[in-house]
């Protein structure tokens, strides 16, 4: 089946299923720590995935699965649709026009590509980390709440009892917690990065997306985000892209090869570095191109 | 370093640019502070003028008192800066939320056959020269009123402010980041709320400056109210009666027989003037605070 997105109607629609998603209502649930584990178990599983732009095609018959609370890394070349794949898990594509897809998005067992997917719930609960911080020019606090406000969390305690949450998980909390009302700006790329990964967590997603969280950090902050992941893969299931291989081989539990669209190769990521099935994967990791 | 130890020979062999270079580079720099300085210039010229020929009959009394009639010497313009106040207040609430609005349309939406129309139409509004303005004011308030009005004032005061504000707002809106926007739409906003909450508030103080250019100019604007708010010589702030303004009152007092109304002339460019900056710069003033929650 295939699916054709132009930029605004996905954005209408996205507003005429909403009425269905508001069980997830954040007044009144536990705080996080207590939420049971069961809601945590959410897989993705990539069934035959094709994606065009236009009429160039951009991935060709994916099909993968990512194991819940563990981190997958997808590793290839530029331009070989491993950002394209990442966005496809939070409808992220829907954005640019001409983007047609077919195939399936398993989230939990439910299609995400399918046009009864509201697709803003969907968002909530699968986050996304950009490449380039990209905290929004208010304070700190204001960042982070932003998503409880989505939500319709008004309750000031609340609010803040769930900012420090996220900060703290993100090991942000002691750098800022005296100046929460400062500009998020002020802050260093690295605590930027920090920042906007409590932001994602604030609103409680199952699924994490990073597209290169690091590359446009320097070392230092590059290892604490890396620490950051292998903290968070207890409660979240994590996908990171990453061009960076010494990195994907630090933090993931499990590696996918993409080139030219096509996914080549999926296994541990031990296995893929150190005996590949494949010889374009071993090409790749030993630097033979790429 | 090689100062101390002058017989080291330099590493690079790295020499001070030659005379030339210098030269050209001293000449171009030259041209472009004299480009700059001749940008100011003509405004300077103008405010000294202003100011020269405006400030002798610059007294309290000018704010306070009615103009006096010919032959009395002395009195004021308080219902012309008032009716100024309110033509342009007026304009700025009409043209405001429809100019904003439809800036954010072209910005976020307008990208259709639409958006192109809505465009064009702004870019030919802008271009209408604004006596003609005038005229359409005329035929759109004060014929079917059946009398000049502040309001009609108003409104040819909106048509005017109207696609400066619409094609500016577009704009500024257009320089949000998009990284703004993903970051708002991964976080599951809908796209209302990235546009209140994140696209709104990152482009308002440009817009703020955008709604100020525009005000600023609709302010100085005399063709379209000479046949709308028409003008009075009394206190006039019913908006559906005749209502005197600033930039009138030059053109009349500037062309009148009289030295005593040719200086109040100047003085009444003066006071626009000193109107315009001190609405500028509140406004400044109140956009550049830190980002709030």
């Amino acid at each position: 089946m295939g699916h054709t997105r132009g930029g605004d109607r996905a954005y209408e629609r996205e507003r005429l299923d909403r009425g269905a998603s508001s069980e997830r209502s954040i007044p009144g649930a536990p705080p996080p720590e207590s939420r049971s584990g069961a809601t945590r178990q959410i897989g993705i599983a990539v069934r035959e995935l094709d994606l065009f732009y236009g009429s160039l095609q951009a991935l060709k018959h994916i099909t993968l699965e990512v194991p819940a609370r563990s981190v997958t890394a997808i590793i290839g070349p530029s331009g070989c649709g491993k950002s394209t794949l990442l966005r496809t898990f939070n409808r992220m594509n829907d954005l640019i026009a001409g983007v047609r897809t077919s195939g399936q998005v398993l989230i939990g067992g439910r299609d995400v590509l399918g046009r009864d997917i509201d697709v803003v719930e969907l968002r909530r609960r699968v986050g996304m980390v950009f490449q380039r911080p990209n905290p929004f020019p208010k304070t700190i606090f204001a960042n982070v709440a932003f998503g409880l406000r989505l939500l319709g969390l008004r309750n000031r305690v609340d609010v803040e009892f769930r900012v420090e949450q996220a900060l703290r998980k993100a090991a942000l909390w002691d750098e800022v917690k005296d100046r929460l009302d400062r500009s998020a700006l002020q802050l260093s790329g690295g605590q930027q990065q920090r920042l906007c990964i409590a932001r994602c967590l604030a609103v409680e997603p199952e699924v994490m997306l990073m597209d290169e969280p690091a590359s446009a950090l320097d070392p230092s902050a590059t290892s604490r985000i890396e620490e950051l992941v292998l903290e968070l893969k207890r409660a979240y299931t994590i996908v990171v892209v990453t061009h960076n291989m010494q990195q994907a081989a630090r933090i993931s539990d499990r590696t996918a090869f993409m080139l030219n669209g096509e996914l080549i190769e999926m296994d541990e990521t031990a296995h893929i570095f150190t005996s590949p099935k494949q010889k374009l994967t071993e090409d790749y990791i030993t630097g033979r191109f790429g | 370093m090689s100062r101390e130890r002058p017989e080291s020979p330099a590493p690079l062999g790295v020499r001070r640019p030659s005379i030339r270079r210098r030269a050209w580079n001293g000449m171009l720099t030259l041209l472009c502070y004299t480009a700059a300085l001749l940008v100011i210039l003509p405004l300077a010229l103008i405010l000294w003028h202003v100011v020269r020929l405006g400030l002798p009959a610059l007294s309290p009394a000018f704010f306070l008192n009615l103009p006096k009639p010919v032959g009395e010497s002395g009195g004021g313009m308080v219902n012309a800066i008032v009716g100024t106040g309110l033509m342009v207040m007026m304009g700025t609430l009409l043209s405001v939320p429809i100019g904003v609005g439809a800036g954010l349309y072209l910005a976020e939406h307008g990208n259709g056959r639409f958006g192109t129309l809505v465009r064009t139409t702004a870019d030919v509004l802008a271009g209408v020269p604004s006596i003609v303005i005038g005229v359409a004011a005329y035929g759109l308030v004060v014929i079917p009123m059946g009398r000049f009005s502040g309001l009609a004032g108003g409104v040819a005061l909106a048509l005017i402010m109207l696609p400066t504000i619409v094609r500016s707002t577009e704009e500024v809106v257009r320089l949000v980041p998009r990284s703004y926007r993903e970051a708002a739409l991964a976080l599951g906003a809908p796209r209302w709320r990235v546009i209140q909450e994140v696209v709104l508030p990152a482009a308002a103080p440009a817009v703020a400056t955008v709604v100020l250019l525009a005000l600023a100019r609709a302010a100085g604007e005399t063709a379209p109210l000479l046949f709308t708010a028409l003008g009075s010589r009394f206190w006039s702030v019913a908006i559906d009666r005749p209502m005197a303004s600033l930039p009138v009152y030059i053109y009349d007092y500037a062309r009148a027989p009289y030295d005593d109304w040719n200086r109040q002339a100047w003085t009444a460019a003066l006071v626009l003037l000193m109107l315009v900056t001190v609405v500028s710069a509140l406004v400044r003033f109140t956009t550049r605070r830190i980002p709030r929650p």
